[in-house]
């Protein structure tokens, strides 16, 4: 059976099926990613004054990966314009690259950023026990300068006994009285060698860089999560695409092959933009 | 609305970040005086540029070619 409108446009709509359906879908998707966006920044305006985890991103990094998307946003326009001029090798090369792009997007984030946090730990210190782990939080310089205690110790989990956390210390904790670590830092700064001891009985809560250490991490997590899985989705459609299969589709009408690009280009667009809120609101501000 | 304007719209949207990141990295390194901040503005801002440059060709081209659905 002939599935009608999938070249030519519907009369009462002006459109052919898949942009009508590629559009209400991304209408819904909308919806989706403004839902947590809007969690995220609700939590952000709630939470105490200093208590927000910042700079705790590679800013280089994601720049990077925002730049990758950006290509792969140029790449598969060229490969949809390719094919409306009935150019199928351009096409092909076109596509090629973005789904190299697209792996290595998911690369970078799945291989490096995420890894990297999910070897980072921190122990938040008990209200009453502050003062004993003073030397790796530096409060009294900071009270004088009227700011926010620091709260957590953060680092490499070097070991740990049924009473003691051995933590190699960030720099943050390593210098807390060092100025220069009142700011936070977006460019990576490694662990130090400097080991601290810190009693399990002191801790309110310890845990590796996971969505179970702030509501900034479980918001990283989830919408990055998230949107990664629309890359791999984006991704898969596109090989398939890139297929020879997709080819005698070429052979036997250009136009719908063009038409069936163009609603998965849509797609790619979509998450690409989304990326271009995620990039600042959670590596930046 | 059409790929190509959907296209131009991310352009536009992604001119917009470059241009923020550079003022970003004017700001940081303002506060912490670290060059590599410096170098980072002019990066963003000279993406930004390509960027409208980019988006002019990309639309004369598809007006040319009349790639128009």
């Amino acid at each position: 059976m002939e599935i009608p409108y999938t070249i030519s446009t519907r009369p009462d709509t002006g459109l052919w099926n898949a942009k009508i359906g590629i559009w209400l879908f991304l209408a819904s998707e909308v919806m989706l990613f403004g839902a947590l966006f809007s969690a995220y920044i609700f939590l952000r305006i709630d939470a105490a004054p200093g208590t927000w985890p910042h700079g705790l991103l590679n800013v280089p990094v994601g720049t990077g990966n925002t730049a990758i998307l950006i290509v792969s946003s140029v790449t598969v326009v060229l490969a949809w314009a390719a094919l409306k001029m009935r150019r199928y090798r351009v096409y092909w090369w076109y596509m090629l690259a973005t789904i190299s792009c697209g792996v290595i997007f998911l690369t970078v984030k799945l291989a490096y950023e995420w890894p990297q946090k999910f070897e980072h730990f921190g122990a938040y210190i008990k209200p009453d026990a502050l003062g004993k782990y003073e030397k790796y939080l530096g409060n009294e310089r900071r009270a004088e300068k009227g700011m926010e205690p620091r709260i957590e110790i953060t680092g490499h989990l070097h070991s740990q006994n049924a009473k003691e956390y051995e933590v190699a210390l960030d720099p943050v904790n390593a210098d807390p009285d060092n100025p220069v670590m009142d700011r936070p830092h977006f460019l990576p700064l490694p662990v130090t060698d400097k080991i601290a001891t810190i009693e399990k009985e002191d801790v309110e809560r310890a845990t590796m860089f996971l969505p179970t250490h702030s509501a900034y991490f479980a918001s990283y997590f989830t919408i990055t999560g998230l949107h990664g899985l629309h890359v791999l989705g984006g991704v898969l459609v596109f090989i398939y695409m890139w297929l020879p299969v997709s080819k005698r589709l070429y052979q036997r009408n250009p136009e719908h092959l063009a038409n069936r690009v163009e609603v998965s280009g849509l797609f790619w667009h979509f998450v690409d933009l989304i990326w271009i809120f995620v990039f600042p609101l959670f590596y930046l501000l | 609305m059409s790929l190509k304007a959907f296209h131009i719209v991310f352009i536009i949207f992604s001119t917009l970040l470059a241009i923020g990141t550079s003022a970003w990295c004017v700001w940081v390194d303002l506060v912490e005086g670290a060059p590599i901040y410096l170098a980072g503005a002019i990066a963003s801002f000279a993406t930004a540029v390509a960027l409208i440059i980019y988006g002019i060709w990309f639309y004369k081209k598809m007006k040319r070619l009349r790639i128009i659905t």
